[in-house]
């Protein structure tokens, strides 16, 4: 698409959007919303702005090796995180006898574990979102040639 | 006929619907089945226990926490699936 109104107000938007999303991600276990969200917030940011300007600009601003590095490094934080409590003798995924540093209910860095498999979990979704965006375009990309 | 026979079937379909609704309990009655000692727990306890007051994030994330990481390999197949069905040729 070459627009130029459209890649003026993206280029402005695209900054306040993952900012946003980055706020529901961490503020997850405090304000609703939470990884899901967010990480969809965040990954339909990279979409807006490869469909702004093209797929080679959106591409080198996060590559398709990153986003998959990026994906299976969320799910295998999740599953890390969960050892932890076996290793701390306790169940798998357990949070606060697991001795994750709690911290007063409402802080930003509080409730243990939740707060980090928050934080990987929403990398996760948003590179899953932006990985199955590219893939589907460069397929419609390579049917045009 | 068969825009005879499809407003058949939607009327069926749309009639066991209503049916189903129509039986559901009344939304915020205290005497609902749903209101049981599990909520009751999470109201209660979920700030002392997890430390994060958004009580749904405590239960998907603590809780029900495997579930979670059931929905997050779901999601991983998912992608794993499409890159194998796209980008195989």
């Amino acid at each position: 698409m070459e627009d130029l109104i459209v890649r003026m107000v993206s280029r402005i938007v695209v900054p306040f959007i993952q900012v946003y999303g980055f706020y529901v991600i961490l503020h997850g276990h405090l304000t609703p919303g939470g990884s899901f969200s967010g990480g969809a917030i965040l990954g339909s940011s990279m979409i807006l702005f490869a469909l702004a300007f093209n797929l080679e600009r959106g591409a080198k601003k996060l590559s398709h090796e990153t986003s998959t590095i990026v994906e299976c490094a969320g799910a295998g934080w999740f599953a890390i995180l969960g050892l932890v409590g076996i290793y701390m003798g306790q169940n798998f995924l357990t949070n606060k006898e697991a001795g994750f540093y709690m911290g007063a209910p409402g802080d930003l860095v509080s409730s243990g574990a939740i707060v980090l498999i928050t934080l990987g979990l929403g990398l996760k979704v948003a590179s899953t979102v932006v990985t199955l965006f590219y893939s589907l375009i460069e397929v419609e990309g390579d049917a045009h040639d | 006929m068969r825009l005879i026979l499809t407003l058949i079937f939607l009327a069926m379909i749309a009639f066991v619907l209503v049916a189903t609704v129509a039986e559901m309990p009344t939304f915020g009655d205290p005497g609902n089945p749903t209101n049981n000692e599990v909520p009751q727990r999470y109201i209660e306890g979920a700030v002392e226990e997890t430390g994060a007051l958004n009580v749904i994030s405590s239960i998907i994330m603590d809780y029900r926490a495997f579930d979670t990481l059931g929905e997050a390999t779901v999601l991983f197949l998912a992608i794993i699936g499409a890159l194998a069905t796209l980008k195989a040729h």
